[in-house]
């Protein structure tokens, strides 16, 4: 529902928000210009000086207002020509025309009515509604997917990653200047009581003359409280000065220089006052810009959350063969937030279609089982959104199924549920693990165990398959091409070989960066920006299923490296390891901003062993700030896969590398880095309380080995891994 | 002359109680080019005492901005109850606008005096912009305004 309310605003106000947010961001400089180029006010000056010293060098003035700025000018009118400038509160003397700037005014009248008049006025005010209701769902959105309000400012990750961060710098002031421009359009229409209080009817005395500096309500008034001072026409003894102040309008004698009147501004009056000054800045010029600063993410919200839009949207079913839900014998239920899950049911459904199958394909949300009664099992796949909450399509899932009826008479066909997610973030397949306990919790009979699928693995998904079939007695071959990542050719450029000594071939791969077209910069397409920790996906001839090795270079380092290891029957790898400078590999690269150095100076704690060193070699290369970096790392035997042996030296005496412990699982000692880091433990565990920040590369057996003995060495100072996952300041990247 | 609002031909009755008898009166004007947006204007009568007689035009969209019109406000008192179908929109920098109005036979060469006030967002309003008696010998003669008119004239 929340979604919707986003979404549809969104891309149906997309061109007036643009056209409101960047000529709004183009006011916001004119008040900060006043303000810089006024002279300065003369502190602690009353309007009887400053109205005593313009009149002076100003014969026949009819006027002085000060703008809320600050800035003072004058109306006059002399030998039958009117005059205008603005003045020097100092001196009295003109500084320069107090005509309108023409490109401000241009600008104005865009902003408000696109030239349109009314018409125009109540589009752009229809626009601001829409901008205020993006912002409420919007901040809904954002505090649900951080997990939480008081996490609105946590490291955002995954798709949509852009539109989150741009939101979260301008939705304050989205949100504010759109409710500000809601009440001035009310205002303009009249549909708020804020008019101007008439001023009181006063008999003049009929004399003329008073001087102005010595009039009480004058000398009273300080000019910061001015707004306005209208002078008595000059030959109609009954008129009055008129004072008008931020409190309301005090009519002056003429002849005696007294008060003679006074209506207090209303309430109302005074709240639009403020408003306006909110809205344009003007008499809050810093807010102002603050505010046209905020209003400058709009043309990038804009085009990253139609690219969100877009995503999702591409990932619809589109397979022929499907049957309705009365009629399948296999229910498929989806679970997709960005559109991928959606991929991977599809080449399900194809699968068991081709085999046979009556299949009903429909989103998570759509769950009704009293419609599925020809159902002989159900198939659910499901990622996950934020902390381990519902994905787009599943909204209001686990309500329904808390709110089926119990007893024999419900249908209950065995289940199959299967996780989507990414073991780099704290809550893995969260939703996937809710959902099946909701089943449990309703007895549901289990069809499979529940199984992942982390990073949108192929394998992952095609080893599920085998069980899926073996459980139904079907020959399923699930071969999931997620949606044909697009590759360029990487050239190699050098190898450096190791480990042919302890059966275990390895090699750093070194390639030249793909060029980049202005384009495809400008698009996004070809190959990005990347960093060390990111992904490279590398297509092996004779095979779909791209393989994923983990970044040790970054953009910045003018080179593309990975670190391969040559696994028994493994395609790509020995394709890798076979490549001769020159030579090229089909590769395409996948973000995985979970697993960054991040900026800040806080320390790392580095552990690696094998292979998985690279990225984190890469993260000390790229340490030009000198970050305190420590590094565990380990390997089989000094003389053969100690990996960037002469680059660590170099590291350590730049300061890229604060400290490196190396354990050999070779030899005379065996030793892992495990032990390494079981030996160092008070060491270790001071380092992580002084808020370092702890990343696991390698297999999956020394992860969980190192998990175990860092939970042990930090069990003493009251540290969980647990805690420290959610917080982001322990990850692993592991195979 | 370019007409801005003359092609909507507003006509009003000035009734004053006791008076038959009325004629139309075309009044047009000629802005300057005072750079600001468009103007309000106010086109009012007093007698020969002073007095408020009436209202023949009150050009801008707004009823809100009517009280920037000062002179006029300060006459009638800001009563629109009068004032209603003789607005129309308000006239733009260096713009002309000319305007039919029906007034009352008995107005003429009685010491009437029409005024003009005129007021423009954020710039001085101007009231009393144009003044000048009206008179048959005066139809057709063009005055000068004082600040956002360039010129002003009516004719019988």
């Amino acid at each position: 529902m929340i979604r919707l309310l986003h979404r549809w605003p969104g891309l149906l106000a997309m061109v007036l928000l643009l056209a409101l947010a960047l000529s709004g961001a183009a006011l916001s400089v004119f008040p900060v210009a006043e303000r810089l180029s006024m002279p300065a006010p003369v502190a602690g000056q009353t309007v009887a000086v400053l109205a005593a010293r313009v009149a002076a060098s100003h014969p026949g003035l009819e006027q002085i207002r000060r703008a809320p700025s600050g800035q003072i000018s004058a109306w006059w009118f002399q030998d039958g020509n009117p005059g205008s400038a603005i003045v020097d509160p100092m001196t009295g003397k003109d500084l320069g025309s107090a005509d309108p700037n023409g490109v401000e005014r241009w600008l104005v009248e865009f902003h408000r009515s696109l030239f349109l008049g009314d018409g125009g006025r109540i589009a752009m005010a229809v626009a601001a509604a829409a901008m205020l209701v993006l912002a409420a769902s919007g901040a809904v959105m954002v505090a649900r997917r951080m997990g939480g309000w008081r996490r609105w400012f946590a490291r955002a990750k995954g798709a949509g990653s852009t539109h989150v961060g741009l939101a979260r710098l301008g939705i304050a002031g989205l949100g504010s200047s759109a409710l500000t421009a809601i009440w001035m359009t009310g205002s303009t229409f009249d549909l708020l009581p804020d008019q101007a209080v008439p001023p009181p009817e006063v008999q003049a005395s009929g004399e003329t003359g008073a001087a102005l500096a010595t009039s009480a309500p004058l000398i009273a008034t300080p000019v910061s409280a001015l707004r306005d001072l209208s002078f008595p026409a000059p030959d109609d003894p009954t008129d009055v000065y008129k004072l008008t102040t931020d409190m309301g309008v005090t009519l002056i004698d003429q002849g005696t220089g007294q008060q003679i009147g006074f209506s207090a501004a209303s309430g109302w009056q005074r709240a639009s006052d403020l408003i306006l000054s909110l809205h344009t800045g003007r008499g809050a010029a810093v807010v102002g810009l603050a505010l046209g600063l905020m209003a400058l993410t709009v043309p990038g919200l804009a085009l990253t959350g139609t690219l969100v839009w877009w995503g999702g949207r591409r990932g619809r079913p589109r397979i022929k063969g499907l049957t309705r839900a009365g009629h399948a014998e296999t229910v498929i239920l989806v679970g997709s937030e960005g559109g991928a899950t959606w991929g991977f049911a599809e080449t399900l459904a194809e699968a068991l279609v081709a085999a046979g199958q009556g299949v009903h394909l429909a989103a998570m949300a759509a769950f009704d089982p009293s419609r599925y009664s020809h159902a002989k099992r159900l198939l659910i796949l499901a990622a996950t959104y934020g902390d381990g909450e519902a994905p787009a399509s599943a909204k209001g899932f686990l309500d329904r199924l808390a709110a089926l009826p119990s007893g024999p008479h419900m249908p209950r066909v065995p289940v199959a549920v299967l996780g989507f997610g990414d073991r780099a973030f704290p809550h893995f397949c969260g939703y996937a693990a809710a959902v099946t306990d909701g089943l449990r919790a309703k007895d549901w009979a289990e069809l499979l165990a529940p199984a992942t699928v982390n990073r949108q693995s192929p394998q992952d998904f095609a080893r599920w398959g085998r069980d899926l079939g073996a459980a139904l007695g079907l020959p399923l071959a699930l071969v999931h091409h997620a949606a044909a990542p697009r590759t360029l050719p990487l050239t190699l450029l050098s190898r450096r070989d190791h480990g042919a000594e302890v059966q275990a071939p390895t090699a750093i791969l070194r390639f030249q960066l793909p060029r980049r077209t202005l384009w495809q910069r400008l698009t996004g397409a070809g190959f990005g920006r990347f960093q060390a920790g990111d992904l490279v996906g590398i297509v092996p001839e004779g095979s779909d299923l791209p393989r994923f090795y983990s970044l040790a270079s970054g953009t910045r380092d003018g080179f593309l490296e990975i670190v391969v290891r040559k696994q028994a029957g493994g395609l790509a790898s020995g394709q890798l390891l076979a490549l001769e400078p020159g030579a090229t590999v089909a590769a395409f690269l996948r973000h995985n901003p979970g697993f960054h150095a991040g900026r800040g100076r806080v320390p790392l704690l580095l552990i690696g062993a094998g292979t998985g060193v690279g990225p984190l070699a890469g993260m000390v290369r790229s340490n030009s700030w000198k970050r305190p970096v420590t590094v565990y790392f380990g390997h089989r035997h000094r003389d053969s896969d100690f990996l960037y042996a002469e680059d660590w030296r170099r590291w350590l005496l730049e300061g890229r590398l604060a400290r490196l412990v190396t354990t050999t699982s070779r030899g005379a000692r065996p030793h892992h880095v495990q032990d390494a880091l079981r030996r160092d433990g008070e060491q270790v565990a001071r380092l992580i309380r002084s808020g370092a920040r702890v990343m696991v590369c390698g297999g999956r057996d020394m992860a969980q080995g190192v998990a175990e003995v860092l939970g042990q060495v930090l069990a003493p100072t009251g540290l969980t891994l647990a805690a420290l996952r959610a917080e982001g300041r322990y990850v692993e990247d592991c195979y | 002359m370019k007409s801005l609002i003359g092609a909507l031909a507003l006509t009003t009755a000035l009734t004053l109680p006791g008076l038959a008898g009325a004629r139309p009166v075309t009044l047009s004007a000629q802005m300057k080019d005072y750079g600001g947006n468009p103007a309000y204007l106010a086109v009012y009568l007093t007698d020969a005492k002073g007095a408020y007689a009436g209202t023949l035009l009150l050009a801008g969209s707004r009823t809100r901005y009517f009280e920037h019109l000062s002179g006029w406000l300060a006459a009638s008192g800001g009563d629109m109850s009068q004032v209603d179908g003789i607005t129309g929109a308000s006239v733009g920098s260096g713009r002309s606008f000319e305007v039919t109005v029906n007034v009352a036979d008995a107005l003429l060469d009685a010491g009437y005096v029409l005024h003009v006030d005129a007021a423009v967002e954020d710039l001085r309003a101007s009231p009393n912009d144009v003044q000048v008696p009206l008179t048959t010998a005066g139809s057709g003669a063009a005055v000068k305004g004082r600040r956002y008119i360039a010129s002003f004239d009516y004719k019988l």
